[in-house]
């Protein structure tokens, strides 16, 4: 059984149709990128599985583990193991990193009926997790991404999926605005993350992330539907000729 | 997007839970207020001459107000006329407590103190908090009052003071707030009932945390405390003060004094937790807070340092300040100011540099939600002779949903070109995707919210002693149920 099973999935925002029926299946440990030009609908297909409300589901499901991911409050899905490292990471002024990924970790072992983990336990482990992704200790005790450089808050991202250990992780264009040396430091944190358990969706405009991040397949959206499918050769195409060759294919087919 | 909306409004709406009544015979006097009235509250206690004085001449000064409707009008709050004739000005537990023991007071109000997690009981000396505690008008017990006094240090109630250190209440009281001062100092001078008073001597530092918990009870009854505490030269002392009240219908008012005095090198931390009833989710009910509170760095390098969590009242009318006189001297305030449903709160303070080198720091942090008004009113006033002052100010505001306001009246007033004067605001609203990003980690959205108000408020609750900090948190997120509409 797959582990995110996505069937004729439709979703508005504001009665305008943006996804126009996604079918896509991941398997346990696979990792899957979705690729497509501006406006295709990407990110409203990351965000709808993170249980963002702001989008309408209006036909169609999404099963997670056999259960239907639309039944779930964002926090729900968070503790049955959903991630979404965010394109753009909210500040949240007055509370230390350490403090809100304790919150959060907590919360999520409490649903699961583990033990909550006190500071002792949680300090070590972090300080682990910052070597990871070559971060500063500092980065414990200030405000959540508040002042944080672009890099560091896609870092940061990454830091709380080494934390939270997810069973699905989407990464909502997570090279967006890092140069090539960031790149590669979030790159290495992800691939280390990377285990047959823990399934990932890739989504991103560029073919860059995937030289680092290597799919074990690649999805291309476009208006709201996948129109074509295949294995990491399919970016290093899209790389080549662009996507306007497939815009081509896909108004022909239709 | 609206099941976000949904959580925060029944967050916002969970109810009031010191809002039990405590039955009790209680003694009170005849409504309204009027010479006899005053005389009859000045004989229940047994005052000396001075008093009666005093308070005669504070309520013909207010009587005067009164017949020139003088109650201030400026604030930013709207409420109907308060008829000061229909409301009881004494009321007092009647089996009136010997204050030897705590054996000896009524166990129905030791019960309601316990109830109200408050630490009335001799054991509590490891938790390091001495209390007094005022029940509808009158001191109902004071502990380690043995402790203190070996060290020289005088905490008790304000009716105490007056019988046994008259001489320390003739000097100070009314030397930072006067009778005259405005329409509910003149109110309280005239029928204040009790209260605490606190004196600590040269070079003392209270090694207690000295507490007052105040209960009003009793129905269609005022409250009028009246605070004094005096530093003398060197001495330290923090002191802090949590009030809550039964749920009724009724508006009740509370108009209370607080003078602080401090000496040559003296200090004095003053923290609030106010959580009067404030009314419900339409409106109704609720505390009238009007409070004067002010205190005065009267010698060099003295320091006053008010904070304080207002979560309660249908009405907050409020300005701790500073009077900074004596040269070097030091004042702060750091406020949270939290307003639901229909509450409304017009706070903030006033620095007035008098001194040489006289510095402030002023610290606003305003939470509005459901349909609550917050208004920040803050006076900086630099003197003449005040060379060299400064002043920082920050005023930050927070908006839960989108039927409250808030609101900001700073007023700098410079006339020594030497002073340095800093002035920060901010508004913001909690936002959608702030709320989303921590759920998508797994947080509840009613802990969303908490943590996003907590971390707004961490300026603030830093200042607030440890067991003080705790307890404002969990009130604020208590005062916050319902809150996003």
């Amino acid at each position: 059984m797959s582990l995110l099973e996505i069937k004729n999935l439709h979703v508005s925002v504001d009665n305008h149709e943006i996804l126009k029926g996604i079918n896509l299946s991941v398997g346990a440990g696979e990792v899957h990128s979705i690729m497509g030009p501006n406006g295709s609908g990407k990110s409203t297909l990351a965000q709808v599985l993170a249980r963002h409300e702001t989008y309408q589901v209006t036909d169609g499901d999404i099963l997670y583990n056999g259960k239907s991911l639309l039944d779930m409050k964002p926090e729900d899905a968070a503790c049955e193991g959903v991630f979404m490292a965010f394109q753009y990471p909210v500040e949240i002024p007055g509370i230390s990193n350490a403090y809100f990924l304790r919150s959060a970790l907590n919360a999520v072992r409490k649903y699961r009926g583990q033990d909550e983990m006190d500071a002792m336990d949680f300090l070590p482990m972090f300080r682990e997790k910052l070597k990871l992704l070559e971060m500063d200790e500092k980065m414990m005790n200030r405000s959540v991404n508040e002042g944080f450089s672009g890099g560091e808050k896609k870092r940061n991202e990454i830091l709380q999926m080494a934390i939270l250990e997810p069973k699905l992780a989407i990464l909502d264009e997570t090279d967006s605005g890092l140069d090539i040396d960031a790149l590669k430091v979030v790159a290495k944190g992800v691939n280390f993350l990377r285990n047959p358990e823990r399934s990932m969706i890739v989504v991103t405009h560029y073919q860059r992330l995937l030289d680092y991040i290597v799919p074990d397949f690649v999805h291309v959206l476009m208006d709201g539907r996948i129109v074509r499918s295949g294995g990491p050769e399919l970016a290093l195409e899209l790389e080549d000729k662009g996507y306007a060759p497939i815009e081509g294919e896909a108004v022909t087919r239709a | 997007m609206s099941t976000n909306v949904d959580t925060i409004r029944d967050l916002a709406q969970q109810e009031y839970k010191w809002g039990f009544v405590t039955e009790i015979e209680e003694e009170r006097i005849p409504k309204g207020l009027n010479e006899d009235i005053i005389r009859l509250i000045s004989s229940k206690k047994n005052e000396p001459a001075f008093m009666l004085e005093w308070r005669l001449k504070a309520f013909r000064h207010w009587d005067s107000l009164e017949k020139a409707q003088a109650e201030p009008k400026w604030a930013n709050i709207k409420y109907a006329p308060i008829d000061y004739q229909n409301i009881t000005y004494y009321s007092a537990p009647k089996r009136k407590p010997a204050l030897t023991s705590l054996d000896e007071i009524d166990p129905e109000i030791l019960r309601t103190y316990e109830k109200l997690g408050i630490p009335l009981a001799e054991q509590k000396l490891l938790a390091g908090v001495a209390v007094d505690a005022v029940f509808d008008s009158v001191s109902v017990a004071t502990t380690f009052k043995g402790k203190l006094a070996e060290m020289g240090i005088i905490f008790c109630s304000f009716s105490e003071a007056v019988k046994n250190h008259p001489e320390l209440v003739q000097k100070y009281l009314g030397s930072v707030v006067p009778y005259t001062d405005n329409f509910f100092a003149a109110l309280n001078a005239a029928v204040f009932s009790d209260g605490s008073f606190v004196y600590v001597p040269k070079g003392v530092r209270c090694p207690l945390e000295l507490s007052t918990y105040f209960r009003i009870n009793a129905a269609e009854t005022g409250q009028f405390e009246r605070t004094l505490i005096v530093a003398d030269e060197g001495a330290y002392v923090s002191y802090l003060e949590g009030c809550t009240a039964p749920i009724r219908d009724e508006n009740q008012l509370h108009a209370a004094v607080v003078e602080l005095v401090a000496l040559d090198d003296a200090q004095i931390k003053y923290s609030t937790v106010q959580n009067w009833y404030p009314g419900d989710k339409e409106g109704k009910g609720g505390i009238f807070n009007f409070v004067t509170k002010r205190g005065k760095c009267q010698g060099v390098n003295s320091k006053i340092s008010w904070t304080q969590v207002e979560t309660g009242s249908a009405i907050t009318w409020k300005y701790p300040s500073c009077i900074l006189q004596g040269d070097n001297s030091v004042g702060e305030f750091y406020s949270v100011a939290l307003t639901n449903n229909y509450q409304q709160a017009d706070t903030g303070t006033k620095m007035i540099h008098i001194g040489k080198n006289t510095r402030s720091t002023v610290v606003s942090k305003g939470i509005s939600a459901g349909h609550g008004q917050n208004t920040y009113r803050g006076g900086v006033k630099i003197l003449k002779g005040a060379t060299g002052a400064r002043n920082y100010t920050q005023c930050d505001s927070l908006l839960i949903g989108d039927q409250c306001g808030a609101h900001t009246f700073p007023y700098i007033e410079v006339k020594n070109s030497t002073a340095r004067m800093e002035h920060e605001a901010s508004t913001s609203k909690i936002g959608e995707d702030q709320l989303f990003y921590l759920r998508q980690r797994g947080l509840k959205a009613e802990d969303a919210v908490s943590m996003i108000v907590n971390g707004f408020c961490k300026r603030v609750f830093r200042e607030l002693p440890m067991e003080f900090a705790v307890e404002a948190q969990k009130l604020l997120s208590v005062s916050l149920e319902g809150s996003v509409g």
